[in-house]
């Protein structure tokens, strides 16, 4: 690093910020369609979550260690393959370890390359950013995504199987709603959760409110 | 190699398993650009468009792939393929529409990380589809993407007329109005499996 460098310092703040105020789940409403489609148990949620946990950690690294050798004009391309190796890691590494995540999780896993949360940190923070702060950062946004996705899969679980990670929760007269791990479940819990971190942003709480017109164009 | 008759393949990638409201592919742009009529079909055209060329070449790869065993990188050649698919669309349209590829804008390039065209290139090839087969896969498939997105652009239409309270506005009112969208396509859940 060159000394015309001017870095914020590394700091809890640069892990933190991707974990709560910029969380991509709940605020940045970034990767919305690994959260819906893999949620519907807390376990499922956890899984995914170190999978791309892993991939933004890797990518992240690599991106900007690479950061002054790559061409302005071929980045994204570059980004875009560096990614898709660390998720052929990935996908050959759950293949492995459990065969029966590896079909929980389908055709997920090798969408990961497509979440816009990855390629989004690539190109806005560890492009320009240190090795060091771009692993941190990479760390908080994936904690943040993890946290986010089992906030999602552990309702879901809860309410549609009446279990928590595999356990049985209620006992045996316990109505399963059923609706809440299919699809439209996916859809009614996210959005009961953004009204929750709505509600508490309005009442002076942790997440900024106005990445709830993000997609407002 | 997979015997599924066309019609049942298209029924299935159209309305039954619709990449929107049952695989969950493709929501960024679907939330993005389904606030208005008249920019949300150009969308679903240009996409379903990407999804056929980038479907054809995918099969064309995978072949190339399979036969000299590298299927290892079959995850990066298709993305590569699509990449270039984007762009090849993105200066049809230049040419030809100026109009239409002005309305459209950022998000003609942000085709290639719509995860609905990656997700037609890998489920033609874990199912094994033929190219006919994978040909009309991906047209159905875009023209369910079309119908989510014109679906769901009309109905928030006219939700930008009604008066919700202040914390319901923007993303939370548009997933709860997905959900309950969602729900009515799981009354599809069944139809042209009975064969």
């Amino acid at each position: 690093m060159t000394p015309t460098d001017k870095q914020p310092p590394l700091n809890f703040d640069t892990f933190l910020s991707g974990v709560w105020r910029e969380n991509p789940v709940l605020v940045m409403l970034l990767g919305m369609c690994p959260t819906l489609a893999v949620t519907n148990s807390a376990i499922n949620g956890l899984a995914m979550g170190a999978a791309t946990t892993f991939v933004l950690i890797g990518s992240g690294a690599l991106v900007s260690l690479l950061r002054r050798l790559v061409p302005g004009t071929v980045r994204i391309a570059t980004y875009i393959v560096i990614i898709a190796t660390f998720v052929t890691v990935v996908d050959y590494v759950i293949q492995a370890v459990s065969l029966a995540l590896y079909q929980a999780l389908g055709a997920f896993i090798q969408l990961i390359v497509v979440n816009c949360i990855i390629l989004g940190r690539a190109e806005a923070y560890a492009s320009k950013r240190p090795i060091g702060h771009a692993i941190v950062n990479a760390t908080g946004v994936g904690a943040g995504f993890t946290l986010g996705l089992l906030m999602l899969g552990s309702v879901r679980e809860i309410l549609g199987a009446g279990s928590f990670f595999g356990l049985s929760l209620f006992g045996e007269q316990f109505q399963p709603w059923v609706v809440m791990l299919l699809p439209p479940g996916g859809f009614l819990v996210l959005g009961t959760w953004l009204l929750i971190v709505g509600w508490m942003s309005e009442r002076g709480g942790a997440p900024h409110a106005q990445a709830r017109h993000v997609h407002e164009h | 190699m997979n015997t599924e008759s066309l019609a049942s393949i298209a029924l299935n990638a159209l309305l039954v398993n619709n990449f929107v409201f049952s695989l969950f592919l493709g929501l960024c742009p679907f939330l993005g650009v389904s606030a208005k009529l008249n920019t949300s079909w150009p969308m679903g055209l240009a996409t379903t468009l990407v999804m056929f060329v980038s479907s054809v070449c995918a099969f064309a790869i995978n072949w190339l792939l399979t036969a000299v065993q590298l299927e290892f990188l079959r995850l990066i050649c298709y993305i590569a393929v699509i990449a270039s698919a984007v762009q090849l669309v993105e200066m049809a349209m230049k040419k030809f529409s100026p109009a239409l590829f002005r309305a459209l804008g950022i998000y003609l390039p942000l085709i290639t990380t719509n995860c609905a065209i990656l997700g037609v290139a890998l489920f033609q090839t874990t199912k094994e589809y033929n190219f006919v087969q994978s040909m009309v896969y991906s047209l159905a498939a875009g023209a369910g993407f079309m119908l989510a997105l014109v679906l769901m652009a009309g109905l928030r239409e006219r939700l930008a007329l009604a008066t919700v309270p202040k914390v319901t506005q923007g993303a939370a009112l548009t997933l709860m109005l997905a959900g309950t969208l969602s729900l009515a396509f799981m009354g599809f859940a069944g139809l042209g499996s009975g064969e």
